[in-house]
């Protein structure tokens, strides 16, 4: 037993020091689950042809595509060319690297496919306990099943594929404690917004962040998920939950988790890594999640968030505020909800799993898009496609006038083509608001899928409680 | 990758803070499998119009910014995705600092594996250089040290295996490597075969 009580980041972090930190030289750190994609990858194989390299622990690596592919049904099953010729040729490399060096891939067609950061859970990939790396920030959504998950660029990648492991300084810890019930109309992605409002777009750099507390306890796994997964939005490193009955029986049964007597002991060795009592975090931040409200961004940045009945505040002389506003259109004092929508977006890592689509689903029911608003649907992965079909979920949309598509990331930042127009303004579940970052010009709100069920059908900014 | 122990340069500054990898290289420019070329396409959506021609009042399209090594942001700079298409076009247009008073995370790590010194300084440092655009600085790796032209200098934080490897031009590959008999000793005791 260990004397001094430890938080649950460093169980998982000293687990996986093949070699402790000193003064002149980081951690040496092991991962046990590697994803890679098709766009922070193909750099990272061509350093390892360049010196002659192969992966240390192929069975440890694992590939999909979703960044740059389409999400029309002709272009990923009918046989219709993929429209971007540079995404094409991602494709194809990446089916290349992963057959030339025995990295099991999902490819295109398959029916597992989907979004890295919905699939790794899905599959029961993502465990409590492990090291999870991708050359994408918001691997830090793995974090929500216990695992310490970050993101990292592709030298790292090619790092990990030729040694399994990371140099790594160990990150401070900060611990979020949410507590009270949530409000009705009020969900994952709101919470978090609110925190990311609390604390600021670098309020989280250098720290991993667990999100404790009564109202962590609540969710189910795909809000937790959603939670973790904007943890990058805060400027965190890591966001991570501690294991409970809801993981196991989220896990349980999974084809890539462990079945059986191995299930049994796994889940006892995951049931000892929760922060013991008394264990100190080096920052914490309290949050009473009984009075959020929806929450909706204003600015080009995810901290730039205001509840959904707010105004845009004022700045007077702060020139870089003002920069974002003109960028958005939108004047101080303004009340946001009533602007007009153009586009809304539900889908990407942060909002794609089932759960999200019965929320914005159960919204639209009976219901119609507004005229004039483009509403496009994207599952998260393929399987939670055939589950939300199965569940009548894609008829509600189409009847709505939505557009359902093929899974992948698509609109939250458009490589695919899925793009927002120039001033347009979408309210969308995705995660990030930046300039252009869902097409050049393109004005981004985040909100979560019920308030942008309920903009799509006012075609205008509402609070899903009007329509609730 | 080549050593780097001092650098020398006029500054060119963008006094935006928060500056996230999506303006420093959009994601429509990340459908490319090398790591060459992405300069031209550096902060694409604030250095050209929409007809592509640059923008006169964009800083770096300035005549002064032009051979600038350094680069001065506002706080908080990086912020966003994993992508090191952002450092990969930041030194392929030619920089090999980055000054802000705080550098995301994801954004420093890939930085300093791609020869772009990550330099964060104290808010007056860093005032003062917001003020004085194409000021003549140094930055020192061996004191870590980034001086003004008016004398002053100001020591910054560098990881110190970082430090090492950007001076030495050392990768960190090549380090991991030799853990070799580590990594198996930890692989055989953690039952990964």
């Amino acid at each position: 037993m260990n004397a001094t009580p430890q938080t649950l980041f460093e169980k998982v972090w000293r687990a996986h020091e093949v070699e402790p930190e000193s003064p002149d030289t980081p951690a040496v750190l092991y991962i046990d689950l590697h994803l890679i994609h098709e766009v922070t990858s193909p750099q990272a194989f061509t350093v390892l042809r360049q010196r002659g390299l192969g992966i240390r622990r192929p069975p440890l690596t694992f590939a999909t595509m979703d960044h740059s592919t389409p999400t029309r049904t002709e272009q990923v099953f009918g046989g219709a060319p993929i429209a971007i010729e540079a995404a094409a040729r991602q494709v194809r490399a990446l089916e290349t690297n992963c057959a030339a060096f025995g990295v099991e891939l999902l490819n295109l067609q398959h029916a597992q496919r989907g979004i890295v950061h919905i699939i790794g859970p899905e599959l029961g990939l993502t465990q409590p306990g492990k090291t999870v790396v991708c050359g994408d920030s918001h691997t830090s959504t793995h974090g929500a099943l216990g695992a310490l998950a970050f993101g990292i660029g592709t030298t790292e990648v090619g790092h990990v594929l030729a040694t399994q492991c990371l140099l790594q300084r160990k990150p401070r810890t900060l611990a979020i404690n949410i507590n009270g019930a949530l409000p009705s109309g009020v969900g994952a992605k709101d919470l978090i917004l609110a925190i990311i409002g609390r604390i600021g777009v670098a309020g989280g750099t250098g720290q991993v962040i667990e999100y404790r507390g009564d109202t962590i306890r609540a969710l189910d796994m795909d809000g937790r998920m959603t939670v973790c997964n904007m943890s990058i939005e805060a400027g965190a490193r890591a966001g991570m939950i501690a294991p409970d009955e809801t993981t196991f029986a989220y896990l349980a049964g999974r084809p890539r988790a462990p079945q059986g007597e191995q299930w049994e002991r796994a889940v006892q060795r995951w049931r000892h890594l929760p922060t013991d009592p008394g264990a100190q975090f080096d920052h914490e931040v309290e949050i009473d999640a009984s009075t959020l409200e929806p929450m909706v961004t204003y600015g080009t940045n995810p901290a730039m968030v205001i509840p959904i009945g707010g105004a845009i505040p004022q700045r007077a002389g702060d020139p870089v505020f003002e920069k974002s506003l003109a960028y958005m259109g939108f004047a101080p004092g303004q009340p946001i909800r009533e602007h007009p929508v153009n586009v809304v977006f539900v889908g990407s890592c942060t909002n794609g799993r089932l759960s999200d689509l019965r929320l914005a689903a159960s919204l639209l029911r009976g219901r119609k898009v507004a005229s004039g608003v483009q509403m496009l649907v994207v599952p998260g992965s393929q399987q939670v496609k055939r589950q939300a079909e199965a569940e009548g979920l894609h008829r509600v949309f189409l009847e709505a006038g939505a557009e359902w598509r093929e899974s992948g990331c698509s609109m939250c930042l458009g490589m695919n083509g899925d793009l927002v127009g120039k001033g347009q303004y979408a309210v969308s579940t995705s995660n990030r608001n930046f300039e252009g970052r869902q097409g050049i010009g393109a004005r981004t709100l985040l909100a979560s899928p019920l308030t942008a069920a309920a903009c799509a059908v006012r075609g205008r900014v509402t609070d899903p409680r009007e329509l609730m | 990758m080549k050593p780097i122990r001092t650098l020398r340069s006029r500054t060119a500054v963008l006094a935006v803070s928060d500056i996230d990898t999506d303006q420093i290289i959009p994601a429509r420019f990340l459908t490319t499998t090398t790591r060459e070329g992405l300069g031209k396409h550096l902060f694409a959506d604030w250095r050209y119009g929409p007809d592509g021609a640059p923008k006169t009042d964009f800083p770096l399209n300035r005549p002064q910014a032009e051979g600038c090594t350094i680069l001065v942001a506002g706080n908080n700079f990086g912020c966003g995705s994993s992508r090191e298409h952002a450092p990969w076009a930041l030194t392929d247009y030619g920089f090999r600092a980055v000054v802000s008073t705080q550098i995301a995370d994801i954004f420093r790590s890939n930085s300093l594996k791609n020869g772009l010194v990550p330099v964060i300084v104290d808010p007056a440092t860093h005032r003062w250089l917001l003020e004085n655009a194409g000021a003549e600085v140094s930055i020192d790796l061996e004191t870590t040290t980034l001086t003004l032209p008016t004398g002053q200098a100001t020591r910054f934080a560098l990881e110190p295996f970082a430090r090492y490897c950007l001076m030495n031009g050392v990768d960190e590959l090549g380090f991991l490597l030799g853990r070799e008999a580590r990594i198996a000793a930890y692989e055989a005791h953690a039952g990964i075969a």
